[in-house]
Order: C-alpha cells, then sequence, then structure tokens
C-alpha cells in the first residue's frame, strides 16, 4: 500500500516539474510575440489614434497598396535579394579556398568574420562618410584620375539602394564564409580522397564532390539570408540613406517606422502583417529545409 | 603532373591573394573609423584617407566629456546585462523541462522557438510600444529589457537545448536514482556541464542587444536614456560637419565588442552560427 503510494507520487512529479520549469519560457514568448502578434491583426483593421480608434475594414491595405511609396519600399526589398547570390558565391569560394588547409586559414577566417559582430548602425555611419557626394570614396577616385566612376552612392536614387545591398553584403559576408567552411571542415575526407585518386582537378573536386555534399547547408543559408533581406536591414537603410533621396531606398522596415512615426498607425500595422504574412511563409520553408536536411 | 611545383605556387598566390584582398576590404572601414577618430576635423578635412600623421585624442575626449555618451554607455550595459540574465535564466529552465523532462508537446514547444527565431520585430513593435505608453515605461531601460528579453528567449531555448541533448541521459539517471529532484540535478550535474555553451550564448545575446537599433530608438526618446547606438545616430545628424567626432563615439561603441571578440572569438563563431550547423 505504502509502497504503492510512494511509486505514485514520484510518478506524478515526474510528469508535472518540467511544466512548472517551462511556464516562465512560455509566459516570455506569449508577452514578447503572441500578444503583439494578434494586436497588430486586429490594429490593422483600425484608423486614428489608439485613444478613439475607428474600424475601418481593409482601408489600411487598400491605401498602401496604392501608395507608390510603399511599392517602391517592397521593390527595394525585392532588389536587396540579389544580395543573397552574391554572397553565397563569393562566400563559397572563400570556404573552398580556406578549406585547403590553407597556412593562415584561422587567422583569414577570424578577420572575414569580424564585420558580422560589429553593431550594423556603427558601422553604416562610417559608410554614410565614405559613401557621400564628397565622401573618401570619390575623393580616392578623382585623386586616381577615375573621376568619371565618381557618383553620388546615397543621394543618387537609382544608386542609394545598390548602397545599401553593398553595406549589407560587406557586413553578412563572413557569415555565409563560416558557416560553409564549418559545413566543407565536417565532411568525411574519404570521398575527396577517392575524387583525388581517380585525378580529378580542384575545381572539378569542388564542383562535383564537395559542393553537392554541403547542399542542405546552402540550401538553409539560403533561406536565413532571403529572410535577412527581407526583414531584418532597417539599420542598414536609416544610417545610410534614411531611405531617401524622397523613398527611392525605402524598405517595408523603414514604411512601417515611417508610418508609425507619423501617427499612422493602422497604416504601420498593416504593412507589419503583409510582412508577417511572407516573413511566415519563408518560416515554413526554413523549418521544411531544416527537417530535411536534418538539423532540427 | 604537369602543373608541377610551378602551378602549385602560382595556385596557392592566387588564393593568399583573394584571402588577403578580402580581409582589406573587410578592416577597411574599422581602420577608417580608428584613423579618423585620431584626427582633429580640420586634419581630417585636408585629407580624409590619410594616416592620422599627428593623432590625437581631442575628438575621443571631447565626446565623453560634453556629451551624454558615457550615460548611453551605461545605459547599454544595463540593458544588454539584465536582458541577457533574464533570458538565459528562463530558457535553460524551459529547455532542460524539456528535454529531460519530456512533457507532453515538448516538440511543439521546441519547434515553436524555432519558428518565433525569424519572427522580425519590427512586426511587434507598434502595439508593444502602445503597451509601453500605457504603462508609463516609454523612455524608461525596462521597456527594452523586457521586451528584448523576450524576443531572445526563443533562440536561448532552441540553444540550450539542442546543447542539453548532447549530454548523455544515463548522468542525468545516475543522480535521479540516488534521490536528486531536477532542480539539484539541473544544479550540480547539468550546470557545470553547460560552462562554455552557456557562456558562447550570453555572447550572442549581448551582441544582438547592444547592436539593437529600432527597438532602442522608438522605446527611448529622451537624451538621458538612449543606448549608445541609438545615440550615435543622433550624433550622425547633430555633427555632420564633424566627422571625426562622430566616428570617436562609433569607436567607443564598438570597441567593447572588439575586445571581446579578440579575447574570444572561438565562442562568437559558434554561437553566431549555432542556428545553421549541426
Amino acid at each position: 500500500m505504502t509502497h504503492g503510494s510512494t511509486r505514485r507520487r514520484r510518478h506524478r512529479r515526474r510528469v508535472l516539474w518540467p511544466y512548472f520549469y517551462v511556464l516562465p519560457a512560455i509566459g516570455a514568448m506569449a508577452f514578447a510575440f503572441v500578444y503583439p502578434l494578434v494586436q497588430v491583426v486586429r490594429d490593422s483593421f483600425y484608423a486614428g489614434n489608439f485613444a478613439a480608434p475607428t474600424w475601418v475594414g481593409l482601408d489600411n491595405y487598400r491605401g498602401v497598396i496604392d501608395d507608390p511609396a510603399f511599392r517602391q519600399s517592397l521593390l527595394n526589398n525585392l532588389k536587396l535579394l540579389l544580395v543573397v547570390p552574391v554572397m553565397l558565391g563569393l562566400g563559397l569560394v572563400i570556404a573552398l579556398v580556406l578549406n585547403d588547409r590553407i597556412r593562415g586559414g584561422r587567422q583569414y577566417q577570424a578577420i572575414i568574420f569580424l564585420p558580422y559582430v560589429l553593431p550594423a548602425a556603427a558601422i553604416g555611419i562610417a559608410f554614410s562618410f565614405l559613401l557621400q557626394q564628397n565622401g573618401v570614396l570619390n575623393t580616392a577616385l578623382r585623386q586616381a584620375h577615375l573621376g568619371v566612376l565618381a557618383q553620388d552612392w546615397l543621394g543618387n536614387s537609382h544608386l542609394a539602394i545598390g548602397s545599401v545591398g553593398g553595406l549589407v553584403i560587406w557586413q553578412q559576408l563572413g557569415f555565409a564564409v563560416v558557416v560553409l567552411t564549418a559545413a566543407l571542415l565536417a565532411l568525411p575526407p574519404e570521398t575527396a580522397e577517392a575524387a583525388r585518386v581517380d585525378g580529378a582537378g580542384w575545381w572539378a573536386l569542388q564542383l562535383r564532390v564537395l559542393v553537392p555534399q554541403i547542399r542542405p547547408i546552402i540550401e538553409l543559408l539560403t533561406v536565413i539570408q532571403v529572410i535577412t533581406v527581407l526583414t531584418w536591414v532597417f539599420s542598414y537603410v536609416y544610417v545610410l540613406t534614411s531611405g531617401g533621396p524622397g523613398y527611392a531606398s525605402s524598405v517595408m522596415e523603414l514604411y512601417i517606422w515611417r508610418s508609425f512615426s507619423n501617427g499612422a498607425n493602422g497604416t504601420a500595422a498593416s504593412v507589419a502583417v503583409m510582412l508577417l504574412g511572407m516573413a511566415s511563409v519563408l518560416i515554413g520553408v526554413s523549418l521544411w529545409v531544416r527537417r530535411r536536411a536534418d538539423i532540427v | 603532373m604537369r602543373a608541377g611545383a610551378g602551378g602549385r605556387v602560382v595556385g596557392l598566390m592566387a588564393r593568399h591573394a583573394l584571402l588577403i584582398v578580402v580581409c582589406l576590404a573587410a578592416l577597411y572601414p574599422i581602420w577608417f573609423i580608428v584613423s579618423t577618430a585620431l584626427k582633429t576635423n580640420a586634419d581630417y578635412q585636408a585629407d580624409p584617407t590619410g594616416l592620422p600623421t599627428h593623432p590625437t585624442l581631442g575628438s575621443l575626449r571631447s565626446i565623453v566629456a560634453d556629451q551624454p555618451l558615457p550615460r548611453w554607455m551605461w545605459n547599454s550595459f544595463l540593458v544588454t546585462v539584465s536582458s541577457v540574465a533574464v533570458s538565459t535564466l528562463v530558457a535553460l529552465l524551459a529547455a532542460y523541462g524539456a528535454v529531460f523532462g519530456r512533457f507532453r508537446g515538448h516538440r511543439i514547444f521546441l519547434s515553436t522557438s524555432v519558428a518565433l527565431m525569424v519572427v522580425p520585430p519590427v512586426t511587434l513593435l507598434v502595439p508593444m510600444f502602445v503597451l509601453m505608453v500605457d504603462t508609463g515605461w516609454v523612455n524608461h531601460l525596462q521597456s527594452v529589457i523586457v521586451f528584448y528579453s523576450g524576443l531572445l528567449v526563443p533562440f536561448a531555448v532552441f540553444f540550450l537545448s539542442r546543447f542539453f541533448e548532447t549530454v548523455p541521459a544515463e548522468l542525468i539517471e545516475a543522480a535521479a536514482v540516488e534521490g536528486a529532484g531536477p532542480f539539484t540535478v539541473l544544479r550540480r550535474v547539468v550546470m557545470p556541464l553547460s560552462g562554455a555553451a552557456a557562456f558562447t550564448l550570453v555572447i550572442v545575446q549581448s551582441i544582438w542587444v547592444w547592436n539593437e537599433l529600432l527597438i532602442a530608438l522608438v522605446f527611448l526618446q529622451n537624451e538621458n536614456s538612449r543606448t549608445v547606438i541609438a545615440g550615435l545616430t543622433q550624433f550622425q545628424g547633430r555633427y555632420s560637419t564633424n566627422q571625426p567626432l562622430v566616428l570617436a563615439g562609433a569607436l567607443i561603441s564598438i570597441a567593447p565588442i572588439v575586445l571581446l571578440y579578440l579575447a574570444g572569438q572561438r565562442f562568437f563563431v559558434r554561437g553566431l552560427t549555432a542556428g545553421i550547423g549541426k
């Protein structure tokens, strides 16, 4: 009798304690994610300030879609997608070179990764001084008698978003390099050995033997970088161009911030919901890629 | 073997050349910040790219003495330490409960964490700001501390649960057989094993909080409550004609991170790529 009851008690304790342990985390996620996500969807159907909101149905969404500034912002996010293949290609070449057990490889990698840990805003400010009309880059170009190449990198509406993309590549390339180097390092040496014995040249070895084996990591890296350029570039744009000239280099995050700063909370919320829709698709893709690659 | 030794040397030189060019490109903007911060404005105007031939601490001194920069550094420090401490503690308990307790739904809990890791914070901004206005926390550090803490939890849970899965279950069971309760096992068995992993996690989260701009910009709007990164963007507009002054501020804001990186580079690399590697 006593034996049975202690066993039951221990059994119950084993079943219950994990719920208590996980409760604070669930509370934190509910507070920081669930509450604002539910609320932002609600807000997107209202206009006016938060003291006296009025129901406007889908008007916020209609207004946003008709707004050329929003379309420009969305288009710029899509343009920034071009950054992804550049980072992947360049990152892959550097990772393959590092993978050849090159002397000083660790030191090279440490330097290449450094930009990734620095605050985007502080670095972006330095870039804004480098790239402005009479900034360092143009001065250097003129001194080298290459004045024809000097451009208004931040003030020209055709170039500004390209400059933002350049900054993103500069800061995030190291991440791709480190991830790809680690993936290459984890490969079993036998397959590369066998290919070498078969007389495969350097390029054939890289492209036919090594790269296909790290394909799952390349896919996941692609998804992560797409998410980054669509949803996590506010700091770069804010300090480099503030979205200007006009809205020429604005992105969706900046559009949300500007609407919100102007008191158009409903507008900001409706763009947030659209961004969230895009992010959800990408989150779904990333979970799927992870499962397929057996990473989670 | 026609390529021979000559071909191999050329190949090797080409590889080093590529890596050196990439490293120079990575370092130049950082060098630009350092060298400009050591110039007077007049020197900088005369020759923006040159070496600081007469290095001076003038810009650094005036940005520290005449500006709220020390206050902003202190704010950033408080915010970083508090949010990272809270999220690490909360995630430690949750990951331990999920991995070793295996409660009903622990898988759903873990994949929810992975999904939340990629929710863009900008989509949460408007409702959270309204909440902070209602509670009267706008312009007070606790507004960003509680929000950051919550935002960090999913990654921390993901990171720690992945680490816990590598801890041999026999260790836990052996302690449990000896009658140790779950908290004792966590404290005596699991935590001593988690030192390096926990430190890596703390580094990653600290960088994230220290570098964050958008939320700090919106939640902390008066001069004394800013974080250093948000404050820097104020300098950028205010002193657009004195760039050495602005970059002196930038140098001070990145210095703690660079020093930490030099001390423990492998923790940065391992932690920041944890979301992706195996």
